[in-house]
């Protein structure tokens, strides 16, 4: 297992930026540090090619430390090049900085990961819930929120 | 006194419009629940005049937790909820789950189990083609062909129900495998359908290829650069429309694509009558890929060879304590599919484009093994939900009327869309 | 012209005979109602496509006197709730029935909106008959178009049996 281009490349310019990397089941993951992240997604779309943002999500590890991931899937359309961008996050402070400016697309990503995760992107100027409601409290993804806690707009509280 | 003096003098007559008046914008809401809309989604819009000036789209009128109820249910009972994401072409759903959990496992199914998710898959991209090209038509006008086009649609959910046993919410597959092999007759059955499928298409394409109503509501309405679609995040029949020949089928092959002869329709300016052309010819070519998989099934197993994921055949179970005992482990609370620990991002080309599964498998607290019977996370990459974040784009600057088809184009389903 | 007026009753039924048949106005507006059901679908999820299955030629609910759908719930007598119900679509689908002209009759197309079907979790409402009344429920996941029928036509003997307003 030898390091990936990305890899030396991010290394060569952000010293501290990748804290740890893997490519099991082929899948080439960096996990990157939160306060870099814009930096290092910078440098991948500007010397790498990788134009498309194919998803960014977010994984609740409760009750492990450092709680969440936000997971990034980079694509590129002409080399077929895939990539995988980790950044873990705590509990206490679960704030990163937003993408939209480098991927259109981050927009409304990003919302949904705020939705289900509660976790904030700082420069997103729009953060609200994409696919629930504004008087749902709670994010439901996280693994502390009950599967079937409802908040009904109408109708009985059950 | 003249009986006239009474009306007003014809200057009165003539309305003057305070200048505000004339230029004042409207806000227009379209949906959640309007007939242009087909499923139920909300888009705000500004209008001056017939034109929209600023769009805003809001979703989430469908979302049912798929991810949450994923995490509660073990792997094979996921798989029931992933027919509902795109419920038009279900078993494309079905492949890239169960792909997503095998590549976890590190296994491979065999070569004629292949070949069925391919046929599946192909048949259910076609059901899915046939309901979007037919429905943007209907509220484009064209009734005959959406009749024509479910009409066939129900030919290929025919053939998808003789296999296993439901018409849309499918389940055709299991992680590790197929439930079972082929009905007798079925492939025969198979190239009928593509026959009769064939047909409506030729028809439909008569209809509407050279209709001046349609072509000239279609063409140059909804533009989208490549380069624009490809920073949106647009894949599938939508990004192909723009010029850009990404599939995954043929650029991250997997079942039994590679081996097949079909090619990647792409269109040239990425509006929406390119988008129609493209599902159209989507459509011939995966007529041509049932054709040569019924021409090249191979014999042998359908199941994977791994008695810790596939079930035991029925005379086991019923007929000896291993198979029994085999069955049991996998069926009971508890035991079940035991993951190990990982995460993967599975592609398959959906109906709508890229569908991607990121599968997170992490053993929770009670796990001795450090494996788990259930995910952690299932995360589906929803093919269509660039191309509506996108909308606004691509009805700004276009009359109301245009929404209609520019809509119809994008083929927004309300189960992936939402989740 | 007085002689008519002054005639018994009798009479006049027996002129009549073989060219009117008498019935209770309940009855006769029951069986005009039934077979002239405007529909409005509120099309949520899934079951959509098989509600557009049995709409199209190959099941043709047009047979049953329930034509083409009316997109607007101002003209509809029956609300088909196609779908799955979300607590963020719940207020959206009572405005809906409270827009709807009486008479009117609501149909719960699928397990999703007869119960929540699979789907018992944070977003999902467990049945429609906790936000409106529903005279007609379809079992299935989704329901198969022979199943729409059928609960087409259950729905149809329920108007032509029951008290009507006029």
């Amino acid at each position: 297992m030898s390091k990936f281009p990305e890899h030396i490349a991010i290394e060569k310019s952000h010293p501290t930026a990748v804290l740890d990397w893997h490519d099991r089941f082929g899948d080439r993951t960096l996990i990157v540090d939160g306060k870099q992240i814009v930096d290092v997604i910078t440098l991948l779309r500007d010397s790498f090619g990788y134009n498309m943002l194919v998803d960014l999500t977010a994984v609740d590890y409760f009750p492990r430390r450092p709680r969440f991931e936000v997971v990034y899937h980079f694509l590129n359309v002409d080399s077929h090049a895939r990539l995988r961008v980790k950044v873990q996050l705590e509990e206490s402070h679960p704030h990163i900085a937003s993408i939209i400016s480098l991927y259109p697309i981050a927009d409304w990503l990003e919302r949904e990961a705020w939705d289900m995760f509660g976790i904030k992107f700082d420069g997103h100027t729009n953060m609200k819930r994409l696919l629930l409601y504004e008087s749902f409290e709670g994010h439901p993804l996280r693994k502390d929120y009950p599967k079937t806690k409802r908040q009904p707009l109408i109708g009985p509280q059950n | 006194m003249s009986n006239t003096d009474h009306l007003p003098t014809l200057d009165a007559a003539v309305p003057t419009y305070e200048p505000e008046f004339q230029q004042k914008e409207m806000l227009l809401n379209i949906g959640p629940a309007h007939p242009a809309m087909h499923g139920i989604i909300r888009i705000q819009t500004k209008l001056e005049g017939e034109l929209i000036v600023e769009s805003d789209v809001e979703i989430g009128y469908l979302h049912r937790a798929f991810e949450k109820s994923c995490e509660e249910s073990t792997w094979n009972q996921a798989i029931i909820y992933t027919d509902r994401l795109n419920y038009v072409s279900a078993a494309i759903n079905n492949v890239g789950y169960c792909m997503a959990v095998e590549k976890l496992l590190g296994i491979e199914l065999p070569p004629r189990g292949q070949y069925i998710r391919t046929l599946l898959c192909e048949i259910s991209r076609i059901g899915d083609h046939l309901t979007c090209v037919g429905a943007s038509a209907m509220e484009l006008g064209g009734f005959t062909v959406f009749l024509y086009m479910i009409k066939g649609r129900e030919y290929c959910w025919e053939l998808i129900e003789e296999y296993c046993g439901a018409r849309v919410t499918t389940m055709a597959t299991r992680v590790g495998g197929v439930p079972h092999d082929l009905p007798e007759g079925w492939l025969d059955k198979c190239l009928w359908v593509i026959k009769e499928v064939r047909e409506i298409l030729a028809e439909c394409d008569i209809l509407l290829t050279n209709n001046r109503i349609f072509v000239e509501r279609m063409e140059n309405v909804g533009l989208m650069p490549a380069e624009k679609a490809i920073a949106w995040g647009w894949t599938g029949p939508c990004l192909r429309g723009s010029g850009v020949a990404y599939d995954v089928r043929k650029d991250f092959p997997y079942l039994v694509y590679d081996q097949l002869d079909w090619e990647v329709p792409v269109g040239r300016r990425g509006d929406n009558l390119d988008r129609y052309l493209v599902r159209m010819e989507e459509m011939e070519q995966s007529c041509r890929i049932i054709e040569q998989c019924v021409a090249k099934i191979p014999g042998g197993p359908i199941n994977c060879d791994n008695k810790r994921v596939t079930l035991p055949d029925k005379k086991d179970t019923y007929g000896n304590i291993e198979g029994l005992m085999n069955h049991f482990k996998l069926i009971m609370y508890g035991h079940g599919i035991r993951v190990p620990e990982g995460e993967v991002y599975f592609p398959v080309e959906g109906g709508n484009g890229e569908l991607g599964f990121y599968i997170v498998s992490h053993p929770d607290e009670h796990s001795k093994d450090g494996c788990n019977d259930r995910a952690w996370r299932v995360r589906c990459r929803p093919p269509c939900l660039p191309m509506v974040a996108c909308l606004p784009e691509i009805i700004n600057d276009y009359m109301i009327a245009d929404i209609v088809p520019t809509f119809g184009s994008v083929n927004m389903i309300g189960g992936e869309l939402d989740r | 012209m007085s002689e008519l007026i002054q005639s018994p009753m009798m009479d006049m039924s027996r002129s009549l005979s073989g060219q009117v048949v008498t019935t209770k106005f309940d009855k006769i507006l029951g069986w005009a109602r039934k077979y002239s059901l405007f529909q409005y679908p509120f099309v949520t999820a899934c079951c959509g496509m098989e509600y557009m299955a049995t709409a199209c030629s190959h099941y043709d609910i047009d047979r049953f006197g329930a034509a083409f759908a009316r997109f607007s719930p101002r003209q509809a007598d029956v609300i088909w709730v196609v779908g799955t119900i979300s607590h963020k679509i719940a207020p959206v689908l009572k405005t809906i029935y409270d827009q709807t002209a009486d008479p009117k009759w609501v149909v719960s197309f699928g397990a999703c909106a007869s119960c929540g079907g699979p789907y018992d979790n944070y977003a999902t409402v467990q049945g429609i008959d906790t936000i409106i009344p529903v005279d007609v429920y379809i079992a299935g996941c989704p329901p198969r178009p022979e199943a729409v029928l059928d609960g087409l036509l259950k729905l149809q003997d329920l108007i032509q049996n029951q008290k009507h307003d006029w």
